[in-house]
């Protein structure tokens, strides 16, 4: 062993859940002043092992160490009293106030009288230390989710946190925000600080962690394990327990009649102001066309325009060239129009899962059948023919291996993955003949990842016409038979054999026919 | 560092441990009832405690009680007869709050109910001689409409301007029992009493005491035919909300608007429509309170029914078929409470019954843990 004190330690922590055994004796060190990355596939039991060591739920066997010391945490105040702080998937920010008050919630000081100011100085002062960039004064919600992340951090920091444990922090931050993170986390070893990551994305690991633990179905696989005497795939085959591909078999592309067309579309955003700013654009049956561009460029709002979420403020969408959003368009608008859109096929995985995509109260079964209740065989007249229901989830978490104890389970006990799972069964097992897909393979372990992508492409094969937003270039480009880049609402042009380089400088704006013009990109 | 707060100021004395809440994460099913029976018996213990204090005899009161309430074929009666429109205003709120519509204003469509059962007898829209076959349905629909007028409209209110149903179905309550007023006092009055003269027999539901001819045993009992709409309510409740299209639909907005939204439900129109039934359930425990029981309308026809409806509907965990024996409870108490009048036990009772839920809902949601401060720290 190396002479490096130890952080935390875990002893054989056991913790069960009703149906899973989600960590079997797991043993995991973390020393001080290293990142070290958590990995393993969806289900596997990151989450919860994080859990009991930041004190939300209390293991049932096994002991914690904290700096050689047993500890006995019963509460996320109890863990960072002993200086362990975690950031979770879902952020716990009051979005009503602002950044400083949102870190002083809940602690002991100020009592009474809140001299912001003075704490707002602080705050900023803790901010440039570590390149966490935010102003304090900011309400939450006029914050990004990559800023809000920022504040999570800023808060665990203030309180005094000497251990920082992420879970997947990178899942929500588009490819700049990601470098920034990374800045911050090294920022923080430096100080003596210890950092556990927990990401899906392997490159991402190689990249920042010094030491690798892999948990499969609740267990240990390979156990702080140097990144630099490992690689992608040895850790693939570790999480899934067998060989990955990492690269695509991809059919030639054989695009049928036009399905999609949007013309000269525009949108505003939450806050009234203009998101999409005549957006054209043009998807055929069997073929994928990607959308590029990072988060936040009118992405999200056009994936809901056309699902009939946000109304359109100008241009029209045709669907099978008839015009059914703006423009023209005749019928229901709304929740009829809504209606419509999944009756004719559009199948829509949105980006949110928790907020959007699923009821995290309802069953498991509740949540498959949310988009075909209306229709035979689940509705049978008035009613909902639970045994079919039954039947249509029972099939469907066979085949998309869901991991979830029962059918009858609330969702809002799977984990993430299995909770992208779910939606992704629901979306494409529909048959759709449109498919708004955005970031699909959020949060899903390599396997999962390779196993969606042979769905999608499945799909093409099958006819659908496919649009993919992600903020995954190279998923994008390894998937996709052309790629539209959007920027600021506007569609900076359209590349068939896609090169990163081009791409890249379009996302920040600018046009392909300037590009073209300059010579740096091919005609 | 650069904490602010890393010398904090201590007072001069402190417990020595603190309460410390810790949001569950995990909750077994089983737990929910089984904290929930645990909260009825710690209210009757603490009410025996409270009892003892004030030089009662805890056991033989209750004892009083339970005898008071189910203690023969008369009372249980008497107790079913107070639980018939609890079960109905009970339903009432367990449909609205399963799609997070918080309707309190069933108190109000209880009353409005019954005018509107009244209505039919006394306007008179159809004359005193009239056949029960059509007469009790005539009431029953005309109860059920303006119970449901009085849902639609903070519905209405709600789906279109947004308007909290908080309010406008508390507002509402008043506007419902003034109008009330209103007839009784001015319209309807007999002899300027401030009541309406009593319903010719057509208007009044069947009770068991009526077939004592065939069967003596049945005599004095009152149990009216309002039970059986409560027990049919409650199963029609259940299958609109656990087994048809429409339910799912209550289910999901109630637990997820966006989700709903995001599966084209029309979540306004559904707001109109759970109010409106809401409403209408309500109306029809005034409608079968007014004619099993009152047989007039008057100012004294609900000691808070549309009140305790809410209760019911939260201790029964939203559950239709639950609002029944939780219902029964409530009108038990409720009996027991007239019997032993005025020592008001049982409405003690159903004060401290109240608390220990709402304190057991923290335990379903928290664990609550008792540590020892540190020396020192
Ligand atoms: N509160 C809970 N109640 C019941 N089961 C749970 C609970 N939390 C997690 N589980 C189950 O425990 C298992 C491990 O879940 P966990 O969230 O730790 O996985 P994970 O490794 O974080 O996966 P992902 O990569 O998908 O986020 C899963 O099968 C999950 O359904
Ligand atoms: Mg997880």
């Amino acid at each position: 062993m190396s002479g490096v004190p130890l952080a935390v330690e875990m002893r054989a922590i056991r913790k069960r859940f009703p149906g899973v055994l989600a960590n079997d004796d797991v043993d995991f060190e973390l020393r001080q002043g290293e990142i070290h990355a958590l990995l393993g596939e969806n289900g596997a039991g990151k989450s919860t092992l994080m859990n009991v060591l930041s004190g939300l739920y209390r293991q049932d066997g096994g002991a914690i160490l904290v700096n050689g010391l047993p500890v006995n945490l019963h509460s996320p105040r109890d863990a960072i009293a002993h200086g362990i702080g975690m950031i979770h998937q879902h952020f716990m920010l009051v979005p009503t106030q602002s950044v400083t008050e949102n870190i002083l919630l809940g602690l002991d000081q100020p009592r009474f009288l809140m001299r912001l100011a003075a704490y707002e100085r602080v705050i900023a002062d803790l901010g440039a230390q570590y390149g966490l960039h935010v102003d304090p004064r900011s309400k939450i919600w006029q914050l990004s989710v990559g800023e809000q992340q920022r504040v999570e951090i800023l808060k665990m920091l203030y309180r005094g946190a000497q251990v920082l444990i992420m879970d997947e922090p990178t899942a929500v931050l588009a490819p700049q925000e990601i470098e920034g993170l990374f800045k911050t986390l090294r920022a923080m070893v430096a100080e003596g600080k210890s950092i556990i990551f927990i990401s899906h994305k392997l490159h991402e690991v190689m990249a920042i962690a010094d030491r690798i633990t892999v948990l499969r179905k609740g267990k240990v696989t390979a156990s702080g394990v140097p990144a630099t005497e490992t690689s992608k795939g040895e850790l693939a085959r570790l999480m899934v327990g067998r060989e990955v591909l990492f690269h695509l078999e991809k059919k030639p592309s054989n695009p049928g009649v036009l399905v999609l067309e949007l013309q000269d579309l525009q949108a505003e955003n939450d806050k009234g102001l203009p998101a999409l700013r005549g957006v054209s654009l043009q998807v055929r049956s069997g073929e994928i066309v990607g959308l590029a561009g990072i988060a936040g460029n009118g992405q999200s709002e056009l994936a809901e325009v056309i699902t009939g979420l946000r109304p359109a403020s100008g241009g029209q969408v045709l669907i099978d060239g008839k015009a059914c959003i703006g423009g023209q368009a005749r019928g229901p608008r709304s929740s009829g129009l809504i209606r419509r859109l999944i009756r004719s096929g559009v199948s829509h995985i949105p980006e949110d899962r928790t907020h959007v995509g699923t009821a995290p109260n309802l069953s498991v079964t509740d949540n498959v059948i949310m988009k075909s209740y209306r229709e035979q065989p689940i509705a049978r007249g008035w009613s909902i023919d639970s045994a079919q229901a039954r039947l249509r989830a029972s099939a469907l978490r066979e085949s998309y291996e869901i991991m979830v104890p029962t059918i009858e389970t609330p969702v809002r006990l799977l984990s993430g993955g299995n909770l992208q799972r779910l939606i992704l069964a629901r979306e494409i097992s529909s048959q759709p003949r449109l498919m708004i897909a955005m970031q699909p393979t959020r949060g899903l372990d390599v396997g999962a990842i390779e196993g969606v992508h042979h769905l999608l492409l499945a799909q093409r094969e099958a006819g659908a016409a496919i649009l993919l937003v992600s903020e995954e270039l190279e998923e994008l480009l390894s998937l996709s038979d052309r790629v539209y880049v959007i920027y600021a609402g506007e569609i900076m042009g359209e590349v068939r054999e896609a090169e990163a380089a081009t791409i890249g400088l379009m996302m920040t704006g600018s046009h392909l026919s300037d590009l073209v013009r300059e010579g740096a990109a091919p005609a | 560092m650069t904490s602010l707060e890393s010398k904090p100021r201590r007072g001069p004395w402190k417990m020595p441990f603190e309460i410390h809440l810790e949001p569950r994460m995990d909750q077994p099913r089983w737990l929910g009832w089984v904290v929930t029976l645990g909260a009825v018996f710690l209210a009757f213990f603490i009410g025996a405690i409270v009892l003892k204090l004030g030089g009662g005899q805890p056991l033989r009161a209750y004892g009083f009680m339970v005898r008071a309430a189910f203690g023969n074929s008369g009372v249980l009666s008497d107790t079913i007869v107070k639980a018939t429109p609890l079960i109905l205003v009970g339903l009432a709120c367990t449909l609205a709050f399963s799609m997070k519509l918080w309707n309190i204003g069933a108190e109000g469509q209880f009353f409005l109910g019954a005018f509107g059962a009244s209505a039919v007898v006394l306007t008179p829209l159809l004359p005193p001689e009239t056949s029960p076959w059509l007469m009790i349905p005539a009431m029953m629909i005309a109860g059920m409409l303006a119970g449901a007028l009085w849902g639609f409209i903070p519905g209405f209110l709600k789906a279109r301007f947004n308007v909290n149903e908080i309010i406008s179905t508390l507002m509402l309550n008043y506007v419902a029992v003034n109008w009330n007023n209103f007839f009784i006092f001015a319209v309807w009055t007999e002899g300027g009493f401030q009541m309406s003269p009593k319903f010719p027999l057509t208007a009044w539901l069947p009770r068991l005491t009526d077939y004592a001819k065939q069967f003596p045993e049945l005599r004095g009992l009152t149990t009216h035919l309002g039970l059986v709409f409560g027990l049919v309510a409650a199963g029609i409740v259940w299958w609109i909300l656990f087994r048809s299209k429409w339910g799912y639909e209550i289910r999901l907005v109630g637990d997820n608007p966006r989700a709903a939204r995001y599966a084209g439900i029309n979540i306004a129109r559904n707001t109109v429509l759970v109010m409106m039934l809401s409403g209408g359930l309500a109306g029809l425990a005034g409608m079968s309170e007014i004619s099993g029981v009152v047989h007039r309308l008057q100012g004294a026809i609900s000691p808070g029914y549309g009140f305790s409806g809410i209760i019911v509907a939260w201790l029964a965990k939203l559950n239709p078929i639950a609002v029944i024996p939780v219902a029964i409870l409530f009108g038990a108490l409720i009996q027991a409470g007239r019997e032993i009048q005025p020592s008001g036990v049982p409405k003690m009772i159903q004060g401290i019954v109240l608390v220990c839920l709402i304190a057991s809902d923290l335990l379903l949601r928290y664990r609550v843990r008792v540590v020892r401060r540190p020396r020192g720290a």
